[in-house]
């Protein structure tokens, strides 16, 4: 790995204790760092945990508590919208498998407090899509992608229905059948996802709320990441993983089984990577067991030195304090290579070249 | 502690170009960081008698407002507006650097300073009496805050009413006044003395020009003031001076359509929206002449004339 000094943001989410010795200056760092990274409001509960709120100086304190405010209106309406969906589904009498945020939040675990997130993903069987989709418009969700070629794109090769928003409330969705593409050369089935979907705790719980297993979750956040292209909130998406496995591996079982669950949903590259990445930027207490056995599915010496290189300079906070050379190149590489797992060349070919040039004047001609 | 007149020009054109120039308006700091010239001569001119603290130190909020680079440098340059690194609004023509940075300046607190209920108003205050001048783009609300302040009273803000929700108090920030087309004509005439900045054409609000808080304003920034009354201003060409009391319950449903982060507070927002309409008796206004109507808030403040 590139010997590079972790960012300010990235010690105190490792080691919260590190604020006591911040003076004024520092927590300007901090919170801009942490802005940058979508990660404020995470770190005033994250903070409050470790009961250092107090030793706080009054000016960054005004920040949180802000960041605070913004993040329980973001789950009083996370709230509202779950409710609303599992009524607009239940006549279909299918369990309302959440994803993601959503799901870190209904289950009420640590990581959900603070994170702030865009749409509600769910999980349904790929048979039952249409009825999904017609009970949704029927209570006023809409497609958002009316371009005929985006629409195929998502039908015919995507893990996803173009995303939807309430005509009224503006709040979107995105219908998931699976975690990853049709195209994609790694096939999670989405049957064992579901079968193993566990109830929230409480009534939403009774009335079929449910989030992925506790392996599932940690390997989709880590297959979201590490196949994904996107690393604008890289940083924040690690911090998950560390807090899912914190959080987990508490609970008998989690760190036993995780290898071979990653084997039966084919994640287990995924899966290396966010174990090595969590351990090292976050020091999640991973056993030295689990580590070795996820190492037997790590690429070749080169190709893992490449990619470390990638992902260190992709997961840093985004802020001008922290960006060096070529850390723009990174993102750049692991944007194509995102899209590269996720479609094969030829698909992709056709898919960037439809995008560059056929979309735009279609978008003219409108 | 020093002032931004103190720096002269040389200092605060190398501040707003390196480490950031760190302006404190009422109880925020901003580390305002640009090489665009307009933005300088509007902080000289607008911001000096306001406080500086030292480069280095803490700020609420981050403002780089920079030149686009590439062709754009040279055709049709433009400014765009990042905040540690995100840019939340389109660029706009160089030109507009000033009123810009205005607009950038109330988002950053309407985003962010969920510490208090921020009201889309003026507010102003006399003889301890605050009154909070609420209204859409076009009411008049910023020519009648400008001429009231032209006529002795003190600038708590044009833009962003603070309402502290620890204590219901008004907290100021007596930064510049915004006035918009007409407007600006409208204040030369009626107070040839007030400091007006260049007039702006071309932006989406048509002309604008900025008038500079009062001396006396920004001194007193604070001083924190209660609401005594809400005062919606209405201008109609020819209409006669008149004041209309409004319900509480009319009230409350106004002030929360003009309030930026009241639904963002949640009970809280409504708790001190709840407050503040207790304390304070609504009104609508309408007006045509400004001399009456300076005539009248007087007499709603008790100044006797």
């Amino acid at each position: 790995m590139t010997a590079r000094a972790p960012s300010l943001l990235v010690e105190v989410l490792s080691a919260p204790g590190r604020v006591r010795l911040l003076d004024l200056p520092g927590w300007d760092r901090l919170l801009r760092q942490a802005n940058s990274a979508n990660v404020g409001a995470i770190l005033v509960f994250l903070l409050e945990e470790h009961g250092l709120l107090d030793d706080v100086p009054p000016q960054p304190r005004e920040h949180l508590e802000a960041a605070r405010i913004v993040a329980l209106r973001h789950r009083r309406l996370t709230g509202y919208e779950v409710e609303r969906i599992r009524s607009d589904l239940a006549q279909l009498g299918l369990p309302l498998i959440l994803l993601k945020g959503a799901a870190y939040a209904m289950a009420g675990l640590p990581s959900s407090r603070g994170r702030l997130f865009s749409d509600i993903d769910i999980l349904v069987p790929k048979d039952q899509l249409d009825d999904v989709e017609n009970a949704l418009m029927v209570h006023g969700w809409a497609s958002t992608h009316h371009d005929a070629y985006d629409q195929r794109y998502y039908r015919t090769w995507m893990h996803e229905l173009p995303p939807m928003v309430h005509l009224r409330r503006g709040n979107a969705i995105d219908v998931h059948h699976a975690i990853l593409p049709e195209t994609a050369p790694v096939r999670p089935d989405p049957t064992l996802l579901r079968a193993a979907a566990r109830p929230i705790p409480g009534d939403l719980g009774a009335l079929g709320v449910c989030t992925l297993s506790p392996h599932d979750m940690f390997l989709h956040s880590a297959v979201h990441l590490f196949f994904g292209g996107e690393f604008d909130q890289g940083l924040r998406d690690l911090f998950d993983m560390h807090r899912l496995a914190t959080h987990f591996g508490a609970e008998p079982g989690f760190w036993d089984g995780l290898v071979a669950r990653a084997v039966a949903l084919e994640l287990t590259r995924p899966m290396f990577y966010a174990l090595r990445h969590a351990s090292r930027t976050f020091g999640t207490p991973v056993p030295a067991s689990v580590m070795v056995a996820a190492e037997a599915f790590a690429p070749s010496r080169p190709v893992l030195a490449l990619m470390d290189a990638l992902f260190t300079r992709a997961l840093v906070p985004p802020h001008p304090d922290c960006v060096a050379r070529f850390d723009g190149a990174a993102h750049f590489a692991l944007y194509v290579r995102g899209n590269w797992l996720r479609m094969p060349m030829v698909l992709l070919t056709r898919h960037l070249f439809h995008k560059a040039f056929v979309s735009p004047r279609t978008a003219e001609a409108a | 502690m020093s002032l931004v007149a103190d720096l002269g020009r040389a200092e605060l054109v190398r501040r707003l170009g390196g480490p950031g120039l760190l302006l404190r308006t009422g109880p925020f700091v901003s580390r305002i960081q640009s090489n665009i010239p307009l933005v300088a001569d509007g902080i000289g001119l607008m911001y000096r008698d306001n406080l500086i603290e030292e480069p280095g130190g803490f700020a609420d909020f981050q403002v780089r407002l920079r030149q686009s680079s590439g062709l754009r440098r040279w055709w049709h340059p433009q400014v765009r507006f990042d905040h540690d690194g995100r840019e939340p609004f389109a660029p706009l023509p160089v030109a507009q650097a000033w009123p810009m940075f205005e607009w950038v300046m109330n988002w950053c607190v309407s985003n962010r300073a969920h510490r208090y209920l921020i009201v889309h108003a003026a507010v102003i205050e006399r003889n301890g009496c605050a009154i909070i001048l609420p209204a859409p783009p076009g009411s008049g609300k910023s020519t009648l805050c400008a001429a009231l302040v032209c006529r002795g009273w003190r600038l708590l803000s044009d833009e962003l009413t603070l309402i502290r929700r620890s204590d219901g108090m008004l907290v100021p920030l007596a930064r510049p006044v915004s006035l918009k087309n007409a407007s600006i004509d409208v204040i030369r005439a009626f107070a040839p003395d007030a400091l007006l900045g260049p007039s702006v054409p071309g932006t989406n609000k048509g002309t604008i020009a900025h008038m500079k808080a009062p001396a006396t304003s920004v001194a007193q920034v604070g001083d924190v003031a209660r609401a005594r009354h809400i005062v919606f201003p209405r201008y109609e060409a020819g209409a006669a001076t008149t004041l209309t009391p409004m319900s509480k319950g009319q009230l409350f449903i106004r002030v929360a359509e003009n309030a930026f982060n009241y639904f963002v507070l949640g009970p809280a927002g409504f708790d001190c929206l709840a407050d503040l309409v207790e304390g304070a008796d609504g009104h609508e206004f309408c007006y045509s002449q400004l001399d009456e109507a300076i005539a009248l808030f007087d007499r709603l403040a008790g100044v006797t004339p």
